[in-house]
C-alpha cells in the first residue's frame, strides 16, 4: 500500500476532523485547528507509514493542535468564558456551524467528556483508540462519554423535542 | 465513518451537518496558501477543458511535470505522482494559472509556442533526450519517428523514440503529437488517434 495524494486525505477526512475541531473548541476556533491539523499533518504526511489509521492519525494532531489554542487562550487576559457568545443567528448565516445551541451545551461539559464524545461519535474512534488520546482506559474513556451523553440529553435535547430540522 | 452499531444517544449528533461544504471549501483554499508559503506543496494540480478534452495539469516547484488526458485517468496518474515525486499533492489553481492561460491560447489558435518552465523529471536517458528534441518541430509541422531518432542522435532508435512519445508527461506542450509515421499516417499518441488529428489540424489551419 502506497501514500494516496494528500488531496484524497482532506476530502475523505477534512469534514470529520472539522466537525471534532467545532466540538471540542467551538465554531470560533475550529478554523484555527483544522488548518493547523492539515498543515502540520501535510508536512509529517511523507513519513507516514502506509497503511496507518490516517483518522486516528489527524484526530491525534487536532487534540495537539487543540491544547496549544487552549493554552495560548489561557493565557490570554481574557478567560474562556467571557468569549463572546456564539448566537444561533451569528454562527448560522455563513453557514459554519448550524447548531450553535448544541455547541454551547458541549462547552458546558467537562471537557474529557466533550472529547470523549467528539472522538467516539464524531470521528467514529473505538475507545480503545479515544482512551489513548485521552490519557485514560477504555472503562473511563467510556464513562466520560456515557456521562456526556446523559448530560446533553438534559442541556440539549430537551430544548429540541419535536423542533423541525 | 460513523460505528455502525448505533450508540445510544448518537441521535443528538444528527443536527451537525456531515459536511460543511463552504467551510470546506474556504479551509481548503487556506491550506493550499499555508502549504505554498511553506514550500510543502510539492505537486499542485488542476485541470481544464479543451477541444480534446479535460486535461489534467501537475507542477512541481520547478515546472509543469505532468498533463495528462481524461483516458489515461486524472486519479491513477495523481496516484502515480503521488508514488513518484511526492504524496503532498494538492489541487491548487494558481500555480498552474499561466500554464492553463497558454493552454486556452494553444487551442484558440493564437499561441504557437509554450513558454513555460518545464520539469522532465519523470523521463529519464533516451525518452528525456528525445523529448527535449520535439520543441524543435515548429508548430504545423511535422517530423517522422525516424528523423527525430537521428535528432536525438541515434538513427536506429526509432522504436524508442515511439516508446519516448507514447509515454511522453507532458504532452500537447511537449508536441510529441507533432511525430507522425514515414507513410504519413498519424500514428499512435497518448491522447488517442483522435486527439492527435485535433492538434495536428488545429496547427494545419494556421
Amino acid at each position: 500500500m502506497r501514500l494516496a495524494p494528500f488531496e484524497q486525505i482532506v476530502a475523505a477526512y477534512g469534514p470529520t476532523v472539522l466537525r471534532v475541531c467545532r466540538a471540542v473548541l467551538g465554531p470560533e476556533d475550529a478554523d484555527d485547528a483544522w488548518s493547523e491539523t492539515f498543515l502540520a499533518a501535510m508536512r509529517a504526511y511523507p513519513e507516514l507509514r502506509p497503511g496507518s489509521n490516517v483518522e486516528a492519525w489527524l484526530v491525534t494532531i487536532a487534540k495537539r493542535k487543540a491544547i496549544d489554542q487552549h493554552r495560548a487562550r489561557t493565557r490570554r487576559p481574557v478567560p474562556m468564558d467571557d468569549l463572546p457568545e456564539s448566537t444561533p443567528g451569528s454562527v448560522q448565516s455563513d453557514g459554519s456551524f448550524r447548531d450553535a445551541e448544541l455547541w454551547e451545551a458541549l462547552k458546558a461539559l467537562p471537557r474529557k467528556q466533550r472529547e470523549a464524545l467528539a472522538y467516539h461519535y464524531l470521528a467514529g474512534l473505538p475507545y480503545a483508540t479515544v482512551a489513548e488520546l485521552l490519557g485514560n482506559n477504555e472503562a473511563a474513556a467510556r464513562r466520560a462519554a456515557a456521562d456526556g451523553i446523559k448530560r446533553l440529553r438534559t442541556t440539549y435535547s430537551a430544548t429540541h423535542k419535536g423542533e423541525p430540522r | 465513518m460513523n460505528s455502525t452499531a448505533r450508540d445510544p444517544g448518537a441521535e443528538i449528533f444528527d443536527d451537525l451537518p456531515a459536511v460543511d461544504a463552504e467551510a470546506q471549501r474556504r479551509l481548503h483554499d487556506r491550506l493550499v496558501a499555508a502549504a505554498e508559503a511553506e514550500g510543502i506543496l510539492d505537486v499542485a494540480y488542476r485541470t481544464v477543458d479543451t477541444p480534446v478534452g479535460s486535461l489534467l495539469l501537475a507542477a512541481t516547484g520547478e515546472g509543469l511535470v505532468r498533463v495528462a488526458y481524461a483516458r489515461e485517468d486524472h486519479d491513477a496518474v495523481l496516484s502515480a505522482l503521488a508514488d513518484r515525486i511526492s504524496p503532498r499533492v494538492l489541487n491548487a489553481p494558481a500555480r498552474l494559472d499561466a500554464v492553463a492561460f497558454e493552454i486556452d491560447e494553444y487551442f484558440a489558435g493564437r499561441r504557437h509556442a509554450f513558454d513555460l518552465p518545464l520539469d522532465f523529471r519523470l523521463s529519464r536517458g533516451f525518452r528525456r533526450d528525445v523529448l527535449t528534441h520535439l520543441t524543435d518541430i515548429g508548430y504545423g509541422h511535422t517530423a517522422t519517428y525516424a528523423a527525430v531518432a537521428a535528432a536525438a542522435g541515434n538513427p536506429r532508435a526509432v522504436r524508442a523514440v515511439g516508446s519516448a512519445c507514447a509515454n511522453n508527461p507532458i504532452p500537447v506542450v511537449v508536441p510529441c503529437h507533432r511525430v507522425v509515421r514515414s507513410d504519413g499516417s498519424a500514428g499512435g499518441y497518448v491522447g488517442g488517434p483522435q486527439a492527435k488529428r485535433v492538434l495536428l489540424a488545429l496547427e494545419a489551419a494556421a
